[in-house]
């Protein structure tokens, strides 16, 4: 039994939240050089486990410690948790090193949400740039299953190098064109790239949209972020329709240990998913 | 509206701009296709031209010697291509390459810049219009120099 469950009215996890659960890595896929998806069940095989597009888990590595860690999977299949990330730090490097059948701790889920119910009827654009795309998936698995009760729908995606593309086969370049608009730009090229080279923010002006009737969703290093609200805000998207996703140190998940308070808001329990405006006055902030 | 002016007088660029200066435009504006491949303009050569892309992908590249031609960024359906024709002494600072076909509108720089000298408030409603490109495009290349997805272990 997971000791946690979804009350799907508000997106928040009741229940002990501080206690894993133990679930096993049913799959392990390398992405790219140093980015894995993780693909979970839980222990008994049975526990379904819900979440709503956007919210985090804290997995936990037995005897080496806790990270927070994006949901990217399909909110729909609730039989298993997917996660992908960057081997980037002692526990994402330990589990990266997980093979199939390995034990693994999974608190949450935790944190706001994408607004992809606020978002229906409107033009949807998602602006995103290496690891950030693996935040929104889920929200692509639900405006795909969902495809009628949104407008023009559009990806604008950012990478280092063709390598550290994300999900290619899948969202990027799949062999059937799905029913949304996917525009993919690298800052450097390599041999062979016959795509586009640039910034992300560089898609945005050209991006099929209405601005004034769309609902922008944006996670990637903060930066890209900061020029990518304002290529939006320029474009026409109302400010109070741009959604950001923000990274902070997270240790508890619930508000308690102060870790990734962020002004007034701490990022764990008040985000990771914030609408623009509310965050604004602190986005530019240094030392924050 | 019709034929080759209907492609392009409604770009933002020249949103606004007088009838007589949108003539100035007309009088130079021709179509230029390029295959795969094909260069666009060369660095170090006069900039007598300035684009808009119709349909295709134009890279933009710098030619750097044991390593061959790098690419800094593409230009797009809908874009501008080239600023160099604004700024003395009028030479392009790059390569550009069509990496599919290409189909562009080239204006002929000269003339407009001629233009100038006796309309210079059609210089200047031009450059308000050019210098948010080249400052987007310093922007973007800023970015790209931060290496934003650099994440420190």
């Amino acid at each position: 039994m997971s000791p946690l469950e979804l009350d799907h009215s508000t997106g928040v996890a009741t229940g002990d939240p501080m206690l894993p659960d133990w679930y096993t890595v049913e799959r392990v896929r390398r992405e790219n050089h140093d980015t894995f998806t993780l693909e979970l069940r839980a222990r008994d095989g049975e526990t379904h486990f819900a979440f709503l597009p956007g919210q985090f888990n804290m997995l936990y590595v037995f005897g080496v410690g806790e990270a927070p860690i994006s949901i990217s999977g399909n909110p729909a299949a609730t039989d298993r948790v997917v996660h992908t990330t960057r081997a980037v730090g002692t526990v994402t490097r330990a589990m990266w090193r997980f093979k199939r059948g390995d034990a693994i701790g999974v608190r949450g889920p935790f944190g706001t949400h994408w607004p992809v119910e606020q978002a229906e009827g409107r033009d949807l654009v998602l602006v995103t740039g290496g690891i950030g795309l693996a935040p929104l998936r889920p929200v692509i698995y639900h405006v795909l299953a969902h495809r009628q009760a949104y407008g023009r729908v559009v990806l604008l995606y950012g990478a280092r190098t063709p390598d550290d593309l994300l999900y290619d086969e899948e969202l990027l370049f799949p062999p059937q064109p799905l029913s949304i608009d996917v525009d993919v730009t690298v800052d450097r090229a390599v041999a062979g790239w016959r795509g586009r080279i640039g910034v992300v923010t560089s898609l945005i002006s050209r991006a099929p949209i209405h601005p004034d009737n769309a609902v922008a969703m944006l996670c990637g290093p903060e930066v890209m972020m900061r020029f990518a609200v304002q290529a939006l805000m320029t474009r026409g998207v109302p400010v109070d329709r741009i959604y950001v996703s923000l990274e902070r140190n997270m240790k508890c998940g619930v508000g308690f240990c102060g870790h990734c308070q962020y002004g007034p808001a701490f990022i764990c329990r008040d985000g990771p998913v914030f609408r623009f405006d509310a965050i604004e006055r602190f986005f530019g902030v240094r030392e924050i | 509206m019709t034929g080759l002016k209907a492609d392009w007088a409604s770009h933002p660029i020249f949103e606004g701009l007088a009838p007589d200066c949108i003539e100035i435009f007309a009088r130079t504006a021709k179509v230029e296709e390029f295959e795969p491949r094909d260069l666009i303009f060369h660095e170090g050569e006069e900039a007598d031209r300035f684009y808009l892309v119709l349909e295709g992908t134009v890279v933009i590249q710098i030619f750097v010697n044991e390593r061959g031609p790098v690419n800094i960024e593409t230009v797009g359906c809908g874009e501008v291509l080239g600023w160099s024709w604004l700024v003395e002494p009028y030479r392009w600072h790059f390569d550009a390459q069509a990496t599919v076909p290409t189909k562009l509108i080239a204006f002929n720089a000269r003339r407009v810049r001629e233009s100038f000298e006796s309309r210079p408030d059609f210089g200047f409603a031009l450059m308000k219009r050019f210098l948010p490109v080249i400052v987007q495009r310093l922007q973007a290349t800023r970015l790209q120099l931060l290496d934003v997805y650099d994440v420190p272990s």
